[in-house]
């Protein structure tokens, strides 16, 4: 019988610890997929973290897209008008904000806003034993609290995408052809000529993709909080900061592949 | 009729920390044990073994052929039905009255009408005396009633084994009797196999069937109430007389300095002709059925009564045996 409290202690490799978590999120993230498709599926609970959800996010994500988006048209109006392509502005604009402003809006406030609650809410709940007790009752927290979570997420990040997507255009066109004196009839007609549905599709399936990661990386760091109250209000902090990180990564790597295989439409 | 618990050889460190290890013990159907220790040995992180909360490196946990440490998980999953857990403070479901905390478990895994689960839930609430509380937040109530619903929520799919996490602590003396008296007469009307962590001396005094302790680091002993009531190991003889004498010290163990200058100023550890009589086990609450576990255990013991101690023999004969004026 050897006793392990003896065993040389072994430097463990720097970045380990990374790794591992990446890990855990990714086994979290395949479960998480595996059991949305097993019954029965939480309605109650899917439907009350969608309202939450929605009820902190619509207010703020309008707040911000109107003047995104009218910093954007003002910004494209004046280049345009240096270029003398005046006509193009609106379809210039429209295209930034459907493809970047408004996912980046959504990225923002689902882990901020959302993620963020998420993540205080299943965190407070592990140091109280909640999810101890929910286990040992033979209940999975993954399918019962966390698949619900993340479904509601992902729902609220799509339908908010397009309502910035929205708000954004109509603030823009209100600040050019307002403030800028643009021709209303040519800010509208050129959305034809440079935006195409896939615009919208991309925009949407990025909408989809954020949702899910800032509700799988709220959740893993609400399940893991390093113990105590102090923990809890770390691993808040860290779900923000990480989802930030990686939902503007995932923007990069996926409008980089987006204009690489679709072809622009003005050209 | 409560399952037995097999655990074997279970060794859980957290880290470089080594919390304990090479446990055996056996958890006989039906019968109420205590599990003893000083703070900090690790009697939580044990409980939370058994159910596999928690992942013990080595060892196994055996609960009708399911092992608790290397099963699968949906095995493990199925197998925790049978378990009754009641945490050290309720772990109740903040956002939940009471009585959807209690009813918790039957929503999730039965198809009863919700006119039967209030009945269920209404009789398990009153058993642990909470029966005009369902309506209110686990926030509102005291730590006390906390406990005693939690105690209800482990109960309520009728497990066949109940594990207790320090159902005393925070509780008054006069309730933690409450407490010891529904956890017999629990023990008389399911026959569930019954774990108790504690470091109360009254409850260990008089609920258990059989008791264990843990200390520095490994089992120091598992067996029949009469063995450790008697016991002369400094140890146990140390803990259950409450008294500053022995090897445990405030840090968890005492140094070679410290018992030299203890025995100095006057304080020596106890002596056998020191150990006190075995106080009587709490009997169920007259109307409710005998223990079924008693008879088990008495021939349980008897089997094993010429390897015990003159002590412990002597405990024996003298509360199981008719001569004794125990039995009934």
């Amino acid at each position: 019988m050897t006793a392990p409290s003896v065993k040389a202690p072994r430097r463990p490799l720097p970045g380990l610890g990374l790794l591992r978590q990446t890990g855990d999120m990714f086994l979290l993230a395949l479960s998480v997929l595996k059991l949305m498709f097993k019954r029965p599926f939480q309605v109650r609970e899917f439907i009350e973290q969608f309202w939450f959800i929605a009820s902190v996010t619509i207010l703020p994500a309008c707040l911000v897209a109107i003047p995104f988006g009218a910093v954007i048209a003002l910004q494209v109006g004046s280049l345009t008008e240096q270029f003398g392509a005046q006509s193009f502005t609106g379809g210039a604009s429209v295209l930034a904000v459907l493809q970047q402003a408004s996912p980046l809006i959504v990225a923002l406030l689902v882990s901020g806003v959302a993620g963020s609650a998420i993540c205080a809410d299943l965190g407070s709940r592990k140091i109280r034993e909640e999810l101890d007790a929910m286990e040992v009752m033979g209940v999975s927290p993954v399918q019962r609290l966390i698949v619900p979570r993340v479904l509601a997420t992902v729902l609220v990040a799509v339908l908010l995408n397009g309502l910035v997507s929205v708000v954004g255009t109509v603030g823009g066109y209100f600040f050019n052809v307002v403030l800028q004196e643009g021709t209303p009839g040519a800010y509208v007609s050129s959305f034809n000529s440079l935006a195409q549905l896939p615009d919208i599709y991309v925009s949407e399936l990025k909408a989809i993709i954020f949702g899910f990661v800032a509700g799988i990386v709220a959740a893993h760091r609400g399940l893991n909080p390093s113990g105590g109250p102090k923990g809890v209000g770390d691993a808040v902090n860290q779900s923000v900061v990480i989802s930030f990180t990686l939902l503007f990564g995932i923007n990069l790597i996926m409008t980089a592949i987006y204009l690489q295989i679709v072809p622009p439409k003005g050209g | 009729m409560g399952t037995e618990v097999i655990i074997e050889g279970l060794t859980k460190s957290f880290g470089k920390q080594n919390i304990w290890e090479d446990v055996t013990l056996t958890l006989p159907a039906g019968e109420v044990s205590v599990m003893l220790g000083p703070s900090g040995t690790g009697k939580t992180v044990f409980l939370k073994s058994l159910v596999g909360l928690l992942r013990p490196e080595r060892g196994r946990v055996l609960v009708d052929g399911v092992d608790m440490v290397n099963s699968p998980v949906k095995d493990v999953f199925e197998a925790r039905k049978k378990f009754g857990l009641m945490f050290q403070d309720g772990a109740l479901f903040g956002s939940m009255t009471l009585f959807d905390n209690i009813a918790f478990p039957l929503r999730e895994h039965t198809k009863k009408k919700e006119s039967e689960i209030r009945k269920i839930v209404m009789e398990r609430m009153e058993m642990v005396g909470l029966g005009n509380a369902d309506r209110k937040l686990p926030g509102e109530i005291s730590g006390g009633m906390r406990k005693r619903a939690g105690l209800a929520r482990a109960l309520v799919l009728d497990p066949q084994i109940i594990l207790c996490d320090e159902p005393d602590s925070g509780l008054d003396p006069v309730r933690t009797s409450y407490l010891s008296q529904l956890l017999i007469d629990l023990n008389a009307q399911i026959d569930a196999t019954m774990l108790i962590v504690t470091h109360n001396l009254e409850i260990a005094n008089t609920v258990p069937d059989n008791m264990g302790m843990l200390f520095r680091r490994r089992l120091v002993t598992f067996g029949p109430r009469e063995l450790l009531l008697t016991s002369t190991e400094p140890v146990v003889a140390q803990f259950l007389s409450g008294s500053r004498a022995g090897p445990i010290g405030m840090a968890e163990e005492k140094d070679a300095a410290t018992i030299a200058m203890e025995t100095r100023n006057g304080l020596t550890a106890i002596r056998p002709d020191q150990i006190r009589a075995v106080a009587p086990q709490l009997e169920p609450t007259p109307g409710l059925p005998p223990r079924m576990a008693v008879l088990r255990r008495k021939k349980r013991v008897m089997s094993m009564l010429n390897q015990m101690p003159d002590a412990a023999r002597r405990a024996v004969e003298e509360n199981l045996l008719p001569s004794g004026g125990q039995w009934q």
